[in-house]
């Protein structure tokens, strides 16, 4: 998706899609879309934590931040994609829909799906941030410089 | 001596039931729910999620509930949350380059490339209570003007440029997790941040105040503060490649501080570095000035005895849930060790007056 050569490229994208989405919105896109694939449940939705990492000054050494609640999931579809969910927060709904919108996306479903569920969270993500750019920007200082004369 | 004492039950249970109708309040007043703490009490939300070292907006604003306002009790509730979650993994370092930053200021460049981005700030206020928010009113709406797509580079890299700032040393890819291992000192950098990131603000703030008042010195600039969010990148071994799994409000602080050279280095500014779950400005100016007072020894700077400086004194006593909890304990039944006490109060009384009266008859 990036062009970046990275074959993993696309369904990188697609599962920091659902991972970043609100547990909310993937539930009613999933409930519209009316999805319900043959499966069996690899990994049980498992809610757990990951430790944020940040840089000393930015750039510099590793060091741990705090941890995050993330929820993990593995799903086998009866024709046998196998489809990983990690999703932020404590939505073990919202994790089993990742995994199983992964493993739809390694079907040939995988256009229908990318319509139905990637594409209306990625614009959803898009248009939140773009409304904070907004904000943001409306509150970006022009300087003016009182002129003092030249003599 | 230990001595196991039973009895008291129903008054603990009366009392924790008391508690539960305490924190509800009068039930003619509606019930504030954890969306409406989450939601409009953020920052007591990203403080507890700072010190209670747990992103988690939802959590954090239960625990506000659950604690009645009381933020070091609500931050110890989420600790002990933290403690039950298994731990997947670690992230990647968040790269705040890429922050999509609501606030970006900076006191030492006044053009600096991205501009200055005041965000929805307390600064400029006038510090006057608004009555009308104790009235309802309608909801207010912020402006929004056409985003020019602008990146926002770390003043740092100017100064980098021209190695007027000293180098970032690389680190261990794995840094050392005092949540794992008991805090063990001399504590190299990343072991100090991770301390401080989740220290009582109070205390970081009035150590950074102190370092500003003379007891350390190392007159800061704010080169850049920045608020926004960032994504959270980790390697999933079952995928065998990195994605993003979430997204985390920080605040990032970068303070530049003269620095005049030392026997080993040449005059030039050096760092101190903030960075802190959450809208979280005070905490991270804090973080960023303690970290720069903690660094003399690396920096070859004199140990002038401040506070600052010791890094024992900042780190052991940085963490308010040690703090509260080895403080508060004095209150619980201590019967037997008093009984104890007594008893040797008595036997010394008992001596000395012993002692008196014999010197008196001896007059």
């Amino acid at each position: 998706m990036d062009g970046s050569g990275d074959p993993n490229a696309a369904r990188k994208a697609w599962l920091s899609v659902l991972a970043k989405a609100q547990a909310a919105d993937v539930a009613a896109l999933w409930a519209k879309a009316g999805y319900a694939p043959d499966h069996e449940l690899l990994r049980a939705p498992e809610i757990g934590a990951v430790m944020v990492r940040g840089r000393a000054g930015a750039v510099g050494a590793p060091f741990n931040l705090g941890e995050m609640t993330v929820t993990r999931c593995s799903v086998r579809l009866g024709s046998g994609e196998v489809g990983h969910g990690y999703v932020q927060g404590r939505g073990k709904d919202h994790a089993i829909q990742a995994a199983l919108t992964d493993a739809l996306m390694q079907t040939v479903d995988a256009p229908a799906v990318e319509v139905a569920i990637i594409a209306p969270l990625r614009e959803a993500a898009e248009a939140r941030r773009t409304t904070r750019a907004a904000k943001a920007a409306a509150t970006k200082v022009d300087f003016f410089t009182m002129v003092r004369g030249e003599d | 001596m230990y001595v196991a004492v039973k009895g008291g039950e129903k008054a603990i249970d009366a009392a924790h039931a008391w508690l539960a109708e305490e924190r509800r309040g009068p039930e003619d007043v509606a019930e504030l729910s954890v969306d409406q703490i989450k939601g409009q009490l953020k920052l007591a939300v990203n403080r507890v999620m700072a010190e209670g070292s747990l992103y988690d907006p939802d959590l954090a604003a239960l625990a506000i509930k659950q604690a009645r306002g009381d933020l070091i009790e609500a931050i110890f509730l989420i600790r002990a949350y933290r403690t039950t979650l298994p731990r997947f993994g670690g992230s990647e370092p968040v790269d705040t380059e890429e922050m999509a930053c609501d606030r970006r200021v900076s006191a030492t460049f006044k053009d600096a490339p991205g501009g200055q981005v005041l965000g929805p700030t307390f600064d400029y206020t006038h510090r006057l209570l608004d009555f009308k928010l104790a009235a309802d009113g309608e909801a207010p709406s912020a402006p929004e003007r056409a985003e020019t797509p602008e990146s926002k580079p770390h003043i740092m890299s100017f100064l980098d440029r021209e190695d007027l700032i000293q180098p970032e040393p690389e680190g261990a890819e794995t840094p050392p997790d005092l949540t794992r291992e008991p805090l063990e000192l001399p504590a190299e950098r990343p072991l100090r941040l991770q301390s401080l990131t989740r220290g009582d603000e109070g205390f970081i703030l009035g150590m950074a105040y102190s370092t500003q008042r003379g007891y350390a010195r190392n007159h800061a600039f704010v080169a850049e503060l920045r608020i926004g969010a960032c994504a959270v990148e980790m390697d999933i071994p079952e995928l065998g490649f990195a994605i993003e799994v979430g997204e985390v409000e920080l605040t990032e602080c970068e303070t530049v501080n003269q620095f005049q050279g030392s026997k080993t280095e040449p005059p030039q500014f050096t760092r101190g570095y903030g960075l802190v779950f959450g809208m979280s400005e005070r905490k991270a100016i804090s973080m960023a000035l303690v970290d720069r007072a903690l660094r003399w020894k690396e920096l070859g700077e004199d140990n002038v005895g401040a506070p600052a400086q010791d890094e024992e004194f900042v780190l052991y006593h940085a963490d308010n849930i040690q703090a509260t909890g080895f403080l508060e304990h004095i209150k619980l039944p201590h019967y037997v060790d008093f009984q104890s006490e007594l008893e040797l109060i008595r036997k010394l009384r008992r001596e000395a007056m012993g002692r008196r009266a014999h010197k008196e008859a001896a007059e």
